[in-house]
């Protein structure tokens, strides 16, 4: 019991441990990256390759002085960013990060709990995200942290739709929502992207909503909204949205791995855990890519997109999965 | 005063609507252009610019210079475009003096003229799309910019604000191996072209938000002295580098796009096919332009004597002091003379005593007329369309202010 405890402590630690450095490395390796699709060089003189450069940005965020508005609803200002990160750091605690391992005598799955429910749990948490900007932006008192705010609710609310019903398919032909069983039935029917390739494109886009990254960036735009929800925002408040953000980026990406790309799955050359970090590291790199690439939809086209596209389709191939799935077809 | 005034402009009932500062200091309104927006949720109720923040008094500078070193005035105005600036003040003053200005240097004006239009549209490329959301076009559209400006450097040592023009020619004589550069970069740009081109042709992101948005009809357009591509996106073929060819005009082949959208995605293509045949026009102005020849009047009273007279003549030595010095005198009288930018009719209306500073110096810059669109082209549209609607017009505020 108490190795136990110990155990479940220790996993903690090291997955907030993990997901800081990701996030810091993820800003570096965004950085450097845009900097090769920009014809620039990006940072690379602090520290070998610039290696250091997330923890000199780090320290200049703490440094720096925190900025409140006058007219501020405080506790409300306060406390919204930390929301964010919370509810960011809380997704991750259901995806398994590679198969369990045996140390001590006990089999130690990598990820803090497995409940039956994993995946609800990770929407859930995820959807939690929202309040941290919308209070944020609200709390801000400034109109373009109001409009910001507005905007990142309507997506959200709109987007997650979509984005649940484009999983639904998987729960059904993995017969789970528990995470960890839903890689371990893609090890005995295959990945899951190849019957749910479309669920998969529909999850995708919808993660990038999800994350409030281009071309779905409108509650922040920052050539129309300034900074949108977090224009009033400084120091180590916009850092733990920043962190947010970025943390969001790696969950989206892990959820995908887990339900379309069969997680830890790989042949066997390499640990269970670099495969799966490999995956999310592909696909953090669309994520760049197509920052770098894409303008930004605007705010009634994005909402039209979400309803007359996205939840269709994911309804109709959820329906389509239930009848396969059921002997229907 | 002014807070009534601003108070009268509100259209409706001020508890729905809210109202939101753009500017001066906002990323996408390019300098310090503030837009006064009524909002109602997301929708625009009214838009109205609000100039003055970069308010300079060139025009009253101006009195107090002589007509050479006005000149310099000119590049400030609109700083993307120097070149058309410095062409327009010198082909006015050159119709006030009579002055016929060698073929070689009107070939040479026209030369840099083009390649400053090509430079301003690339500027305008990368920040419209980049206020769309896209980022990285911008940098490869400096890139290429760049390889304009090092032409400019190379001919007229400096790369901003060259003052490369001067009534009666040119400052000097073109460098050696310019031609070869010039006709390195007509061989090189079709291929940077099409691949920004990958970029935003077709581009179903970047039409949606340009077609249909903020749209100027052409009788709205005339109504507001609209000029350029702004205008000539409303189907109205009006390019006074056609209509009234000044500099040899008249002797290039090119065409004028066209288009008859009047929204923001006729603008954006009428601007972008401008590249093409700007570069049409240099290529055969890099042709006519001879090697040697002269780049300046031999009017003495006008261009200064080359160093090696002034060695050895005494006449030259003292046009040259006299030139230097006091400048030279302008018959009395007034003109008006405009020319081709790339942002629309870019005129000087100079008014002379007789002596050798100008008595009244007024700028048309067009970006202060296409301004003026703003309230028509944001009323009904979103937040993200004010945007699109600054990109589109194309708007510089050296030009606006003044």
């Amino acid at each position: 019991m108490i190795l136990q405890l110990v155990i479940l402590i220790v996993k903690v630690i090291l997955l907030i441990s993990l997901l800081m450095l990701g996030f810091a490395y993820t800003t570096l390796f965004e950085r450097r990256l845009l900097g090769f699709f920009q014809l620039r060089l990006g940072p690379n003189r602090v520290g070998p390759f610039g290696l250091m450069q997330p923890l000199a940005d780090g320290l200049k965020m703490a440094l720096k002085e925190d900025l409140m508005p006058a007219l501020a609803d405080k506790s409300v200002f306060r406390l919204a960013p930390v929301f964010s990160l919370f509810a960011a750091l809380c997704v991750d605690a259901v995806i398994p990060f590679g198969a369990p391992i045996h140390l001590f005598g006990t089999a130690i799955s990598l990820d803090i709990a497995n409940p039956s429910i994993g995946l609800l749990i990770a929407f859930a948490f995820s959807s939690l995200g929202i309040y941290g900007i919308v209070l944020g932006g609200w709390a801000s008192q400034n109109k373009y942290s109001l409009l910001g705010g507005i905007r990142a609710s309507a997506q959200m609310i709109s987007y997650e739709l979509a984005m649940g019903l484009s999983v639904m398919g998987v729960l059904m032909l993995a017969h789970t929502a528990s995470m960890e069983g839903i890689v371990l039935a893609q090890k005995a029917h295959g990945w899951f992207f190849v019957p749910e390739i479309i669920p998969f494109l529909i999850y995708y886009i919808t993660a990038f909503a999800e994350t409030n990254r281009t071309p779905f960036d409108l509650p922040e735009a920052e050539s129309e909204l300034v900074a949108g929800y977090h224009t009033e925002y400084s120091g180590f408040r916009f850092a733990m949205y920043y962190i947010a953000e970025y943390i969001n980026m790696i969950t989206v990406s892990g959820i995908a791995v887990t339900l379309f790309f069969g997680g830890w799955l790989g042949p066997s050359f390499l640990p269970p855990i670099i495969w799966f970090l490999l995956k999310v590291g592909v696909s953090m790199f669309v994520f760049v890519w197509v920052r770098a690439t894409f303008p930004r939809f605007r705010y009634d086209k994005l909402m039209s997109f979400g309803w007359k596209y996205l939840v269709p389709a994911a309804l109709v191939y959820f329906v389509a999965t239930a009848a396969f799935v059921s002997g229907v077809l | 005063m002014a807070a009534d005034k601003l108070e009268s402009t509100q259209t409706e009932d001020p508890s729905q609507t809210m109202i939101i500062n753009m500017g001066p200091q906002h990323p996408s309104t390019h300098g310090v252009l503030r837009v006064r927006l009524e909002l109602d949720g997301e929708r625009v109720v009214n838009a109205e610019p609000v100039i003055g923040y970069l308010h300079t008094g060139f025009e009253k500078t101006a009195e107090n210079l002589t007509y050479q070193q006005c000149n310099t005035i000119t590049d400030r105005l609109d700083y993307l475009a120097p070149m058309t600036n410095n062409l327009a003040y010198v082909l006015a003053v050159e119709k006030l003096l009579n002055l016929e200005v060698p073929k070689r240097a009107q070939y040479i004006r026209v030369l840099f003229a083009e390649l400053t239009r090509v430079a301003s549209h690339l500027v305008w490329l990368g920040t419209h799309v980049m206020d769309l959301g896209a980022m990285s076009l911008f940098f490869y559209t400096m890139r290429e910019r760049e390889v304009i400006l090092d032409l400019i450097e190379d001919a007229a040592g400096v790369r901003m604000n060259p003052s490369y023009f001067r009534i009666g020619g040119i400052a000097y004589d073109l460098p050696e191996g310019f031609h070869e550069k010039v006709h390195a970069f007509v061989k090189d740009f079709p291929r940077w072209m099409k691949s920004y081109r990958h970029l935003f042709e077709g581009n179903p992101l970047i039409n949606e938000r340009l077609e249909g948005i903020a749209t100027i009809t052409q009788e709205q357009a005339l109504g507001l002295s609209v000029t350029g591509p702004n205008l000539r996106a409303t189907g109205l073929p009006l390019d006074l580098r056609k209509d009234e060819p000044y500099s040899s005009y008249d002797e290039f082949d090119f065409n004028v796009p066209v288009r008859s959208g009047a929204d923001a995605y006729a603008r954006f293509w009428v601007r972008v096919d401008e590249i093409y045949e700007a570069m049409k026009i240099i290529e055969q102005a890099i042709d006519k332009i001879t090697p040697t020849g002269p780049y300046t009047s031999s009017n003495r009273k006008v261009s200064l004597p080359p160093r090696e007279e002034i060695y050895g003549n005494m006449e030259a030595l003292i046009h040259q002091f006299k030139l230097v010095t006091q400048g030279f005198v302008v018959p009395a009288g007034e003109v008006y003379q405009a020319v081709e930018g790339p942002r629309g009719e870019m005129g000087f209306y100079i008014v002379s005593d007789g002596g050798t500073k100008p008595y009244r110096w007024r700028a048309r810059t067009p970006s202060f007329y296409n301004l003026q669109t703003m309230p028509l082209m944001c009323k009904g549209g979103l937040v993200a369309d004010v945007i699109t609607a600054i990109g589109s017009i194309d708007i510089m505020l050296g030009d606006v202010d003044k």
